[in-house]
């Protein structure tokens, strides 16, 4: 038995100290890499501690929470516009990507500072009943409808939105519905109804993800699907779809841009968000939201357009 | 089928490269997944070893819990941890949430039932028989408690790696209380839904791979752990 104990003991020494070896230098070199990465962050504002203190109140760690829409991220606007503001303010912007539904609800909830995104209606009701402030029009683009070129409902002779839908729905052929409550799938919804379509059968398919999610099912099963403009833009060269109608004022997509209420949650930086309101609406953030092209087609409009 | 060929070179050029986006990723995967292993070690060693040497009849409620919380689907334990630590929730003004402190505390959900429970089972299947040895030879509780753990230490080492590569591998749960922030919370399986739906499939083939290899790495090490315990184990 003790025999038996003092090689087992060994052996088991052995083992764990070879683990806690390994443990330990996995560990550092995390630590490390952690170290380094953090290291990155203040690099931006200033070159040392002190420096940050003396920009008064940039502090290493000052980022706020944007709240948006899969359309302008997925698009890549915010690539676009962000490292300019950081290096502007030095304030980092953390961006979660949801519909326009779940990200009204993450700012009420008071996890976001400030949000980018498109239901006119329902931010205005918001702002009037104080969740949120200092809301502006940001930007504009449109929705379109695509399809497969073969276009089998033959939308593309339709005159306007409602009968593109009806069509759809006559023929039977497959529509991909964003079905996450986002300002796109709202306003799919709103120009179903126009159309008078409530009973919709096997071929409409609600799959619940964001905007490049709906894009690339429908191209995998050449189905229709209703997009904003810019995303469709950004993915058209991984896609077969095709525009098949455009130009219906009722397919007009406003953007704007709020900040959450610091009065209805006191933690919010709404210093900060006010930084990031004011830049998106400056000359400057305009301009450059003009610019951002994918080829030659511009992917979003500044400003406020036509109602 | 030449996008998927495509897909996979590109993939490998972008991690011989040390491509930053990627690497960064796959470096936060490692602290957020390897600090929430870390932590359910600490709690479920214990608490799978202490109702290990417990008689099977008076735990059969606690393990039946327990198993169950093995299963936990990770967008369950995402959703619970997302309303705990919003600012609306109770736990709020701590300000966690889309933070990897989040990811690390749903992840140690998901890890502490699955270590504790294979800990438990490892324990129960030898413990008693250690235990009594142990306390034969005159050893104390405490040195008869290590002395169980030391000797089950083949089972503990396979529960842990299996928390490990249970957590590494989870997308539902990050994804939620986590945002998916870039260079803040996004990790590995986050990474890849984004961007296979942006249509960016080398950047998700090489997380991909790099998954694989991880999980290869693992189970590796569980196979190498559990075949030790069978060699120069406890018979």
């Amino acid at each position: 038995m003790s025999l038996f104990k003092i090689g087992k003991g060994r052996n088991c020494l052995s083992v764990l100290a070879s683990a806690a070896l390994i443990l330990m230098l996995l560990f550092s070199l995390l630590m490390g890499a952690g170290c380094s990465q953090e290291a990155v962050v203040p690099e931006a504002g200033g070159e040392n501690g002190e420096e940050i203190g003396a920009e008064g109140g940039a502090g290493e760690d000052e980022f706020i929470i944007l709240s948006t829409t899969t359309s302008t991220y997925d698009s890549g606007l915010l690539d676009y516009l962000l490292p300019v503001f950081k290096e502007k303010t030095g304030i980092e912007v953390r961006v979660v990507s949801q519909g326009t539904g779940q990200a009204l609800e993450t700012g009420k909830r008071g996890d976001a500072d400030v949000l980018l995104v498109h239901d006119r209606a329902a931010e205005l009701e918001l702002v009037e009943e104080g969740f949120f402030t200092d809301r502006h029009d940001v930007c504009y683009n449109d929705f379109i409808i695509l399809g497969a070129p073969e276009d089998p409902a033959n939308v593309k002779e339709a005159d306007n939105a409602v009968e593109v839908l009806s069509r759809i729905a006559e023929n039977e052929e497959i529509f991909i519905s964003r079905g996450d409550d986002s300002g796109t799938h709202r306003r799919e919804l709103a120009t179903w109804d126009e159309a008078g379509i409530s009973e919709r059968g096997e071929w409409y398919k609600s799959i619940g993800q964001g905007m490049a999610d709906t894009l690339r099912m429908a191209d995998e099963l050449h189905g229709y699907t209703m997009s904003d403009r810019g995303t469709y833009l950004s993915l058209k060269d991984t896609l077969d779809l095709e525009i098949l109608f455009e130009g219906d004022p009722v397919l007009f997509n406003q953007y704007g841009v709020m900040a959450v209420s610091s009065e209805k949650h006191p933690h919010i930086k709404y210093e900060q968000a006010k930084k990031f309101v004011d830049f998106l609406v400056s000359d400057e953030g305009q301009e450059m939201i003009a610019s951002f092209k994918i080829g030659d087609d511009p992917l979003f409009f500044p400003g406020k357009g036509v109602e | 089928m030449s996008r998927l060929l495509e897909g996979i070179i590109e993939a490998f050029t972008l991690i011989i490269q040390f491509d930053p986006y990627l690497w960064q990723i796959i470096i936060l995967s490692l602290q957020v997944s390897g600090g929430a292993v870390a932590l359910s070690t600490l709690t479920g060693v214990p608490l799978g070893a202490f109702l290990g040497l417990k008689p099977a009849g008076r735990t059969r409620f606690i393990s039946k819990v327990l198993y169950t919380f093995m299963g936990l689907p990770p967008v369950v334990a995402g959703l619970v941890i997302y309303l705990l630590i919003s600012r609306s929730g109770p736990f709020g003004v701590l300000g966690l949430l889309f933070s990897p402190a989040a990811m690390v505390i749903a992840q140690f959900t998901l890890a502490t039932p699955i270590i504790a429970g294979l800990t438990m089972v490892g324990i129960r299947s030898r413990g008693k028989e250690v235990q009594e040895t142990a306390r034969t030879l005159g050893a104390n509780r405490l040195l008869t408690a290590w002395t169980v753990i030391r000797e089950s230490r083949f089972a503990i080492f396979g529960a842990i790696v299996t928390g490990f590569g249970r957590v590494i591998a989870e997308v539902g749960a990050v994804m939620i209380v986590g945002g998916n922030i870039e260079g803040h919370t996004r990790v590995m399986t986050s990474a890849i839904v984004l961007e296979t739906s942006k249509g960016h499939f080398e950047l998700a083939i090489g997380l991909g791979l790099t998954l694989l290899v991880i999980s290869f790495l693992i189970n590796s090490l569980l196979y190498y752990l559990q075949g030790g315990g069978e060699n120069s184990g406890w018979k």
